[in-house]
């Protein structure tokens, strides 16, 4: 069984966001980037679905910037077998994304489909679903648990109230939450091997997929600064406050 | 316990100007002499430059030297200083400027640069890379190999996956391994930890004068581009240190509307009371400071000691198997405030000098005496040679007489008085009890142009994985609470500019040392300045620390 993994290159976590000073977008000179965690998650999930021999190839797909190389090369470390990055520098939304990886899932015929449940970045949450309604595979989202048995996989998700089980027929997408596994360290000599594994590049122009905006960004802003608590004296003042500072009841 | 290892011609520890300096060196060298040649850099940091923090004002000898053409490979040299202000602070409101004629030669910039080092150090990783280095961040050098020769044959890079009691965590742990070389040069900075090891063992520091440290703390500001004038250098003495607790200030003005500014304080402060952290905070609201911060908005904060103990207290640089270069050495040339030039020198002449020793069939293991001899022949010892007094001077006669001084022996002399200042009182040795030193009152900060230290590290975008043991190794556990503060009220709360160390009142009344590794922004400070030399900073795992952009 063939699993394809997508993957995104995030500026890192432990990085503090900023906004330009022209509100133009967020501030990315020289910040540290990296894959985002969700995706981790997914490459680490279809390398133990290797290791556990339902898996025969784990090829790993990227959308983006030819930067966005090193973070496959970071998941060919993981483990997978080969990379796959589709090049455009422009500002990609999550539906042009979804159309490109359909059209490398229409190349690769994987049987599965790994990817994370969100980026970290713009947080859509919308890429799997996306993929799963222009393929017309079976969704499970927010996966914490997957296992595949007899041309099913069984997903358990993690919703509001609680977890649910799904059994999606394959081919199939799922998307990883966080406590699906916990992901291994790339050790050196891993790194060293996954520079010489295969990494092919492709433009959504030789997919034949417009990536064309509907959606035009006109100003990225920083969330207002957080205004200084005070103390009250007694619950008679707070009620007050509540009131008439504050207008809340 | 038996490890993979992987073998290359030269490992290189450390991605700062001196290790990759030493690389891109080392690649040049071996293509003109024919020579194939394997090099590796491991890196702390998650990314090249994520550790990196400097003033800077970059002098471009040494890379004009590696890359002469530098500009058209792109180098990150965008601001060229256009003027220098220098200002005797004389109290918080007070200053006199100095007039250019009464500075001292070595503090003036025509012809260098304002940059950011970690955007240096990220260009010229792209340039080692281009000739073939392999260069690894995230990989931290724990030890350095040493066999039963006691030749050093390469270093050990750190487990991974290692919980806080030490047991390797299920289906993460990854045991590190040994990068062995013919010759292994060790650039981690100021105070390396593994260099700190090497100076002992093979005893290098002999016939040197104590090592002297400063803690620089920066902050990356943007300001109102009324107020900003790109290519124009601050510099400041005087207020709110003094000749007790002595340092200096810096404020660039960079591109983009951003300056930088920042404070360095003597690590032979007196006072155990003091904090550089606020100090620093503090300093900002001076109006010259002031009038360019303010309306401004700060971008990014981090702190490094620095070495400033130059010639005099400079180690012997080689051993077998290797030598330190850069400031793990300390090849900072303190008269300009200045150590990339010096430290990417280093590194090219210990690069040249394996070339060498290869090319006429040395196998490694052996003493780089050629390197010794090409730095004593070098433009680099004679620029440290002329400037070996000036740290002395200032801590024995003070700013005035001993800025009188620098300034007859520089203008007039060259450097090259005849007379040789030593400062062989070691930092840590430096404080006076608690009880015999002046409480300090710091101001609390406005949230505007000063700030609280958790709210500053935050800025530093620092984080180690939680669950590791303790890089900050306490040799006796019982000294912080027993000797140090009593005697100190336990300066490391203070001069830590990241809030690592706490004393903390429990419930039943008991107070505990707390160390929140957490927060380590890998300054050293604590390392160097502890009373009881108590404190062993350690690589905690890879990718921990700060990450630092253009910093």
């Amino acid at each position: 069984m063939k699993v394809l993994v997508a993957v995104k290159r995030v500026v890192d976590y432990n990085v503090k966001v900023r906004v330009k000073a022209d509100n133009s977008g967020v501030d990315l000179a020289n910040v540290k980037m990296a894959m985002n965690p969700f995706c981790e998650i997914a490459v680490e999930e279809a390398v133990r679905l290797k290791e556990k021999g339902i898996a025969s190839e784990v090829v790993v797909v990227s959308v983006g910037a030819n930067a966005a190389q090193e973070q496959l090369r970071t998941a060919l470390a993981l483990g997978a077998d080969r990379a796959v990055l589709v090049e455009s520098n422009d500002e990609l939304g999550s539906l042009a994304i979804a159309k490109l990886l359909k059209a490398v899932v229409d190349k690769e015929q994987p049987q599965l489909v790994i990817t994370g449940k969100q980026a970290i970045d713009s947080d859509n949450n919308q890429t799997g679903q996306m993929l799963a309604a222009l393929t017309g595979f079976a969704q499970g989202t927010f996966a914490s648990k997957i296992e595949i048995a007899d041309g099913k996989a069984n997903v358990t998700r993690e919703i509001d109230g609680g977890l649910q089980t799904v059994a999606l027929k394959l081919p199939a997408i799922v998307t990883t939450d966080l406590r699906l596994n916990e992901p291994r360290y790339a050790s050196l000599p891993n790194i060293m091997k996954a520079k010489k594994k295969p990494l092919d590049v492709l433009t959504p122009e030789a997919l034949g997929v417009s990536t064309a905006s509907t959606v035009k960004t006109l100003k990225v802003e920083a969330p207002a600064t957080r205004q200084a608590g005070i103390k009250v004296k007694s619950v008679a003042e707070l009620v007050e406050k509540l009131k008439n500072e504050a207008k809340v009841i | 316990m038996q490890r993979e290892y992987m073998e290359f011609d030269v490992v290189i520890v450390g991605a700062g100007p001196a290790g990759l300096s030493a690389a891109c060196r080392l690649k040049q060298k071996a293509v003109e002499a024919g020579q194939e040649l394997s090099v590796c850099v491991v890196e702390k940091g998650s990314e090249v430059g994520a550790h990196i923090l400097s003033g800077a004002v970059f002098e471009p000898r040494a890379l004009n030297e590696l890359f002469p053409d530098w500009q058209a490979l792109g180098a990150p040299l965008n601001t060229p200083v256009k003027r220098d202000d220098i200002y005797l602070l004389k109290s918080d409101a007070a200053a006199t400027k100095i007039p250019d004629f009464a500075v001292p030669k070595t503090m003036h910039n025509e012809g260098n640069y304002i940059i950011s080092l970690g955007n240096l150090c990220r260009w010229l990783a792209q340039q080692a890379e281009n000739l073939g280095v392999e260069i690894y961040p995230g990989f931290a050098a724990q030890q350095a190999l040493i066999d039963e020769q006691g030749v050093v044959r390469g270093i050990v890079t750190g487990d991974l996956g290692v919980d806080h009691e030490g047991k390797p965590k299920d289906g993460l742990y990854t045991p590190g391994m040994e990068l062995r070389a013919k010759y292994t040069l060790f650039a981690e900075g100021c105070r390396g930890h593994i260099g700190k090891q090497l100076i002992k063992q093979y005893r290098l520091d002999a016939n040197a004068d104590a090592q002297h440290y400063g803690i620089g703390i920066k902050e990356l500001w943007e300001i109102d581009p009324a107020r900003h004038e790109q290519g124009l250098v601050v510099h400041t003495a005087g207020w709110p240190l003094n000749d007790e607790n002595p340092g200096g200030s810096f404020l660039y003005h960079l591109e983009n509307n951003q300056v930088v500014v920042g404070l360095i304080v003597d690590l032979s402060y007196s006072n155990p009371h003091l904090s550089p952290f606020d100090e620093f905070q503090r300093y900002k609201h001076h109006p010259v400071i002031r009038q360019y911060l303010e309306g401004g908005k700060r971008i990014s904060y981090g702190a490094r000691a620095i070495c400033k103990g130059g010639l005099n207290s400079l180690p012997k640089m080689v051993f077998p198997g290797g030598a330190l270069i850069g400031c793990d050495a300390g090849t900072l040339n303190f008269a300009k405030i200045k150590g990339s030039h010096t430290a990417m020198k280093s590194g090219m002449l210990a690069a040249e000098a394996i070339v060498e020793a290869l090319a006429v069939g040395r196998e490694g293991g052996d003493e780089l005496h050629n390197y010794v001899k090409a730095f004593e022949d070098s433009w680099l010892y004679d620029e440290l040679y002329r400037s070996r007094n000036f740290g002395a001077a200032m801590h024995k006669f003070g700013a005035i007489l001993g800025g009188a001084f620098n300034f007859v022996d520089q203008n007039l002399f060259g450097g090259k008085i005849p007379l040789t200042l030593h400062d062989n009182k070691p930092d840590h040795a430096c404080l006076k009890p608690a009880a015999q030193s002046p409480k300090i009152d710091y101001p609390k900060p406005d949230g505007k142009l000063s700030f609280d230290k958790l709210s500053s590290v935050f800025l530093s975008n620092t984080n180690h994985e939680e669950d590791q043991p303790c890089h900050l190794q306490l040799i006796d556990p019982n000294i912080p609470l027993a000797r140090n503060l009593p005697l100190y009220d336990e300066p490391a709360q203070r001069y830590c500019p990241a809030g690592v160390y706490e004393i903390v009142t429990q419930e039943s009344g008991e107070k505990k040392f707390q160390i929140n590794a957490q927060n380590c922004v890998h300054c050293k400070t604590c390392d160097i300045k502890d009373p009881a030399q108590n404190i062993t900073w350690m690589t905690p795992e890879g990718t921990g620390g700060p990450t630092y952009p253009n910093m």
